[in-house]
């Protein structure tokens, strides 16, 4: 599309609703680390008893930690000023106090809950799972791209067409075939069917037909063996495919959920996504603690969203990945 | 995508002949030449027939049973009888469809106006915003739920606060019915459909600047060349993100287990949630499995609807 400038009035309008539109779509990412931040005790010295402003009523739109910190701090500063050496000692207490509550649930989650370990389920099956992926899907594309040989259409629409199925047809069988296999409540029951997605093997094989055959045959030439032309020709050529494939598969298995909460059930083996839902259903959890968990789990995949980005956009737009 | 031949070197003829006279043996030749492009699909191979080939076709044989541990046995049409015959489950398909037509074509809309008001911005303010909107799409549902949850809360909730400078009463929105599942459909419009933004202005950044060019020279106003021109051209792209929305939103599931658990009553109850409660809390294999085919045939009747629809119209 030709880009025509656009007079300053509309482009101000563009912008104002722009903006209004992405604080709306960002408001409840924003709540979550607000409301994990949130003091949830404070109590001053002309307060009754404490309170709370994460369940406050109205709703406080910052953690309030910030502007009570500056407030004491202002006032421990002319303390000292004045000489009053108790009651700088108070605020500087105070100001301790709300650095330690502002991030006390984090400190909670990590020591009464079983979040790091969750934390590590959900990374080490989603890096198994990405890395698994990568090479089966990158040789399974390969060939069905760039060989031929008898049943290699037959095996590709095969594939191809149970993408179509939605993944809750298989739940039922696959929860019986978990249970007689002795997997359940293992990560095994995570991998094995995660491996198992087809949806790679199609993207692979479209990123392979790119790569010239000249380059093939050359190492053919060379007396390369079909595993080390693969390893160090193909593999190479194939690195912006793989790195798409590698974020979303990424992606879907650190947030996959359904699955995680049918197979797996002792504290202990839980990913991320299930812990997240034992502590809410458990109701014993406060909103504060509810929101660090929330937080810790979003943070790793804001992290390879801003690292990765460009990578995003090429694999929605090289097949049309699922979401 | 077309596929280049391999190789450039021709067919021998007589390798041909051998084609026409003893097919088989051909056959059993080629594999022989190929082994290697076996052993490279085997492991693939054998993960997707054990875990999703099997896991299919045994569900569609599990839709005719009634499951025991030792020995199934076929019951017939009874499981997609009851499917049928249970008000839950037509609850639950009132329900999805409602889900689905209010969300769908609101979410497409929406990132198509969106896309359309990014694209004419500067490089840096474009990247700028597509992130912005994509990146709730790449935090999990869970986490989405839980922190809508908490918005919608009765008393302490942000919404409850936000309409209270207007002077509207609070509202109890997810704890009763006639609310309950409207609450549900405005989060998920008000969730940006981040894969439709970004695949919106890829497709707009392909559209040949020739075409613009003209229009202009006819005296089309910007809206007109929008209203003609980039929609028209991006019918592909719109076919492919209602179709991809369509069956998400059939699906749609965790916000119903973190939100509500389908209450208060059977008010948000979704198919998906159905199957899960039938197959993993009753333990009705067999009745869940007939559920998850009605699921996957409705998919696929609304898909080719779909398909046709859009399609067809030019």
């Amino acid at each position: 599309m030709k880009k025509k400038p656009l007079d300053k009035v509309n482009k101000l309008i563009l912008y104002v609703l722009l903006t209004i539109f992405a604080v709306v779509s960002l408001l409840p990412l924003y709540w979550v680390f607000s409301t994990s931040l949130q003091l949830n005790s404070y109590q001053s010295q002309d307060m009754e008893r404490p309170v709370s402003y994460v369940d406050s009523n109205p709703p406080k739109m910052y953690p309030m930690g910030i502007p009570l910190y500056f407030e004491h701090w202002g006032e421990a500063r002319d303390a000292a000023k004045s000489g009053d050496a108790k009651e700088e000692a108070y605020h500087r207490d105070m100001m301790d106090h709300i650095v330690d509550n502002t991030f006390s649930s984090y400190e909670n989650l990590f020591k009464k809950n079983d979040v790091g370990k969750w934390f590590f389920n959900s990374f080490y099956i989603a890096v198994v799972v990405t890395f698994g992926i990568l090479l089966l899907d990158a040789m399974a594309g390969y060939v069905l791209a760039k060989k031929k040989f008898p049943g290699r259409n037959l095996i590709f629409w095969v594939i191809i067409s149970t993408m179509m199925i939605p993944g809750q047809v298989t739940l039922v069988p696959l929860f019986i075939m978990v249970g007689n296999l002795d997997l359940m409540n293992t990560h095994w029951a995570l991998i094995l069917p995660d491996l198992s997605m087809v949806f790679g093997v199609f993207l692979m094989r479209q990123f392979m037909y790119s790569i010239p055959d000249e380059l093939l045959e050359a190492a053919k030439m060379d007396g390369a063996s079909e595993w080390r032309t693969f390893w160090t020709v193909v593999l190479p050529l194939a690195k912006p495919g793989l790195a798409a494939l590698g974020i979303f598969t990424f992606m879907n298995v650190w947030n996959s959920f359904l699955w995680p909460i049918i197979v797996l059930n002792s504290s202990k083996l839980y990913t991320l996504p299930v812990g997240l839902k034992t502590l809410q259903d458990a109701n014993l959890a406060s909103f504060k603690l509810l929101m660090s968990g929330a937080a810790v789990s979003a943070i790793p995949m804001i992290i390879v969203f801003i690292l990765f980005q460009r990578y995003f956009v090429k694999g929605l737009t090289l097949g049309g990945v699922k979401e | 995508m077309t596929q280049i031949p391999m190789g450039a070197v021709p067919k021998k003829d007589n390798e041909k002949l051998k084609v026409l006279k003893k097919p088989n043996k051909n056959v059993f030749l080629q594999m022989k030449k190929n082994y290697s492009a076996y052993l490279f699909l085997l492991p693939k191979l054998i993960l997707f027939v054990l875990f999703v080939a099997i896991p299919v076709i045994w569900a569609f044989v599990l839709s005719f049973q009634e499951y025991k541990i030792f020995g199934s046995e076929f019951v017939g049409l009874d499981n997609y009888i009851k499917v049928f015959q249970s008000e839950a489950f037509l609850v639950a398909l009132k329900n999805t469809l409602l889900f689905t037509v209010v969300t769908v074509p609101f979410s497409v809309l929406s990132a198509l106006v969106i896309a359309s008001m990014i694209f004419v911005l500067g490089k840096v303010s474009q990247s700028f915003f597509r992130s912005a909107f994509y990146l709730p799409t790449v935090t999990s549902m869970v986490i989405i739920a839980m922190v809508w949850r908490w918005m919608y809360n009765y008393e302490f909730g942000l919404f409850n606060y936000i309409l209270g400078w207007f002077g509207i009463e609070q509202i109890n929105w997810l704890g009763q019915s006639s609310s309950a599942l409207w609450a549900l459909i405005i989060m998920q419009c008000l969730i940006p459909f981040g894969v439709g933004i970004i695949m919106y202005l890829a497709s707009m950044g392909s559209i040949s600047h020739s075409l613009y060019e003209a229009a202009r020279m006819d005296g089309a106003s910007s809206f007109k060349q929008w209203l003609h021109i980039t929609i028209p051209l991006l019918k592909p792209t719109t076919l492919y993100l209602v179709l991809l929305s369509t069956i998400g939103s059939f699906q749609v599931f965790t916000q119903i287990i973190m939100m509500t658990g389908g209450g208060p009553g059977n008010a948000t109850e979704t198919l998906v949630h159905l199957i899960y409660k039938t197959g993993f809390r009753d333990f009705e294999f067999g009745l869940a499995a007939a559920q998850s085919v009605v699921l996957f045939v409705i998919i696929l009747i609304f898909s080719i609807i779909q398909f046709r629809v859009l399609r067809h119209d030019e």
